[in-house]
């Protein structure tokens, strides 16, 4: 058996043979990537300057006016 | 004042910033520690080939992977927030943070997630040397991820190996390797990884206990407790001293949180450390509600000068020396700091405007001034000292600092105690018998990790107004959102991290109350 089937066999037996607390751990595992990076990153946490400016040079002049605009 | 930016907006943000962290931090220690721990145990298994040690590590491993798997990926909610929520300083810090958050993504990446792997599918498929290999270097790629994480916290604290580019506002990094071997960044991740070592210890002998309690497993819990205690001893000894020398660090680089968590408002020569006390409700400055003095207390003469620079009699700098100057001791006063902050900002304000006007020849002048060794050493090293309105706003809560420092300390000083009697118990054949002390050990394990949260709390809570010191206030780095996102965002992660929390506890206590019998729980 070559490298690739060896190491896939490895994985499939592991994740095929889990106990019962590995399953629910992989269940929490996957439900809380899903919420992360399906809901929390795509609809709360957008990049604020990758989303709102198109290149870096618009970002660097953005954060200089923030950081010289003072009362 | 920055233009735009609510107080709300900013105390909202940082305790969205702290909750995520706090919860991070209740899976993290647990990681780092145990990890080592069940590297030990297999390795005695590995030695003396005994079946019986073969099943105390399969029975922590199994611990160690519930705790890994609902903490995994946890911390990467502070990252979406530095995009989001603090925006001005991810752009501040790019270049700087870039390199060690790369390093610590790709090696938890490869090193956790393949060795993690053979380390529970790999039992009797690998040779038993590979495995221990395997296990070892889980625990090492665990402690080495959380390395790079202290560095970019280190550099935060104290700022080394940069240069600010005007043009870009941006950090570049003028030597990685000193950045790396800052002190502030080397003395924080041995506290840090030595403290997750000790609470990881506490955690092996409290649940241990339980088991002699309960009457079951005793072979299994007394050999677990005799690791526990031995390799907790020596964590908590090397805790005390890593930590002796990230107080020096902060005495040197930081003297408000230093004169904070020891409630020193007026410096002296030959200070006294406070070792308990309880501070006064009133205020001793009726301007600044902040400034309260202690309504009792006990000091040990000279320990402080000690402590902070190696010499009894050294001066050490209090609150007010460090708001209004002292001119004896070469301390600038905080309206002389927020001077020179105000001219770097005007600089900076001038370079924008003459770049946006399109004078070449003026733009270059400031640039070349703003970079000038001159420049950075007198006023950019006070840069954020300009966005400072109030100067009493400079002084961190000293409540939250002297009681966050003092209980952790003072539970450091408990658990050599405590890990010595666990040892003598174990090793006289009493522990069985010692009820008392097995119900101390179980409820040992959250003091664990409110002395490790409170370290957390002194590091953050200690250094504001600070996001990085003395450059940047956490005004300046918050991202002009609504309040209400960051209130929204809040209470979504309190929920999710609740939940998570609920789910990791659930599983251990049902894995725990399995026991070793099982093997660890492996089918």
């Amino acid at each position: 058996m070559n490298v690739f089937k060896r190491t896939f066999r490895f994985y499939y037996d592991g994740f095929s043979n889990l106990p019962r607390w590995g399953k629910q751990v992989w269940l929490v595992i996957l439900i809380k990537l899903f919420i992360m990076f399906i809901i929390l990153k795509i609809f709360f946490f957008p990049n604020f300057l990758k989303t709102n400016f198109n290149n870096d040079s618009d970002r660097s002049n953005h954060v200089l006016e923030n950081l010289t605009n003072i009362n | 004042m920055l233009e735009g930016i609510s107080t709300s907006l900013v105390d909202w943000s940082r305790a969205q910033f702290a909750l995520t962290a706090m919860y991070h931090w209740i899976f993290v220690p647990l990681t780092l520690g145990l990890g080592i721990l069940v590297a030990i145990m297999e390795t005695l298994y590995v030695k003396t080939g005994n079946p019986e040690w073969k099943r105390i590590t399969k029975f922590w491993m199994t611990l160690f992977g519930i705790n890994f798997a609902i903490g995994v990926a946890t911390g990467i909610i502070l990252e979406f927030e530095f995009g989001t929520n603090w925006s001005n300083y991810s752009w501040f810090v790019g270049d700087i943070f870039g390199a060690p958050l790369a390093i610590e993504g790709i090696l938890a990446f490869f090193m956790e997630s393949t060795f993690i792997a053979i380390m529970f599918f790999g039992w009797n498929k690998v040779s038993k040397g590979f495995h221990l290999t395997a296990t070892w270097l889980t625990a090492i790629g665990a402690n080495l991820s959380a390395l790079w994480i202290l560095v970019a916290n280190g550099w935060m604290q104290k700022p080394v190996g940069m240069v600010f580019n005007p043009e870009t506002a941006r950090m570049e990094m003028t030597s990685f390797w000193e950045v790396l071997f800052s002190p502030m960044a080397v003395h924080k991740f041995l506290h840090t990884t030595s403290s997750a070592f000790v609470l990881a210890a506490i955690f092996v002998i409290g649940v241990s206990s339980w088991y002699i309690l309960k009457g079951r497993d005793i072979v299994f819990a007394r050999k677990s407790i005799v690791v526990g205690a031995v390799f907790g001893f020596l964590s908590i000894i090397y805790t005390i001293f890593t930590g002796d020398s990230s107080a020096r660090d902060i005495a040197h680089y930081q003297p408000m949180k230093f004169a904070a968590f020891e409630g020193l408002y007026n410096g002296s020569e030959g200070a006294g450390l406070v070792a308990l006390g309880l501070i006064s409700q009133n205020s001793t400055d009726p301007n600044n509600q902040n400034l309260k003095d202690f309504a009792v207390k006990i000091e040990i003469p000279n320990i402080l000068s000690y402590m902070a620079f190696l010499n009894w009699n050294a001066f050490v700098p209090g609150i007010n020396d460090l708001i209004k100057g002292n001119e004896k001791y070469g301390v600038l006063s905080a309206d002389e700091k927020i001077a020179r902050g105000k001219l770097a900002i005007e600089k900076l304000k001038a370079f924008k405007e003459a770049k946006k006007s399109g004078n070449v020849a003026l733009a270059d002048s400031l640039k070349t001034e703003i970079t000038s060794p001159d420049f950075q050493k007198n006023n950019f090293k006070y840069f954020g000292y300009g966005y400072i309105a109030d100067k009493d706003t400079l002084v961190p809560s000293v409540a939250f600092s002297f009681y966050s420092f003092h209980i952790m300390v003072v539970l450091g000083l408990y658990f050599i105690f405590f890990f010595l009697f666990a040892l003598y118990y174990t090793l006289k054949g009493k522990i069985h018998k010692k009820r008392k002390f097995l119900k101390i050990a179980i409820w040992t394990i959250p003091l664990a990790y409110i002395a490790s949260q409170a370290g957390w709390v002194l590091a953050e809570v200690g250094r504001q107004p600070w996001v990085i010191q003395d450059l940047m206030p956490t005004i300046a780095a918050v991202t002009k959102i609504s309040v209400g996102a960051v209130q929204v965002t809040f209470w979504l992660f309190a929920i999710i991290f609740t939940t998570l929390l609920i789910a990791e506890i659930k599983i251990m206590m049902r894995q725990i109350k399995i026991g070793s019998k099982t093997e660890g729980g492996t089918k």
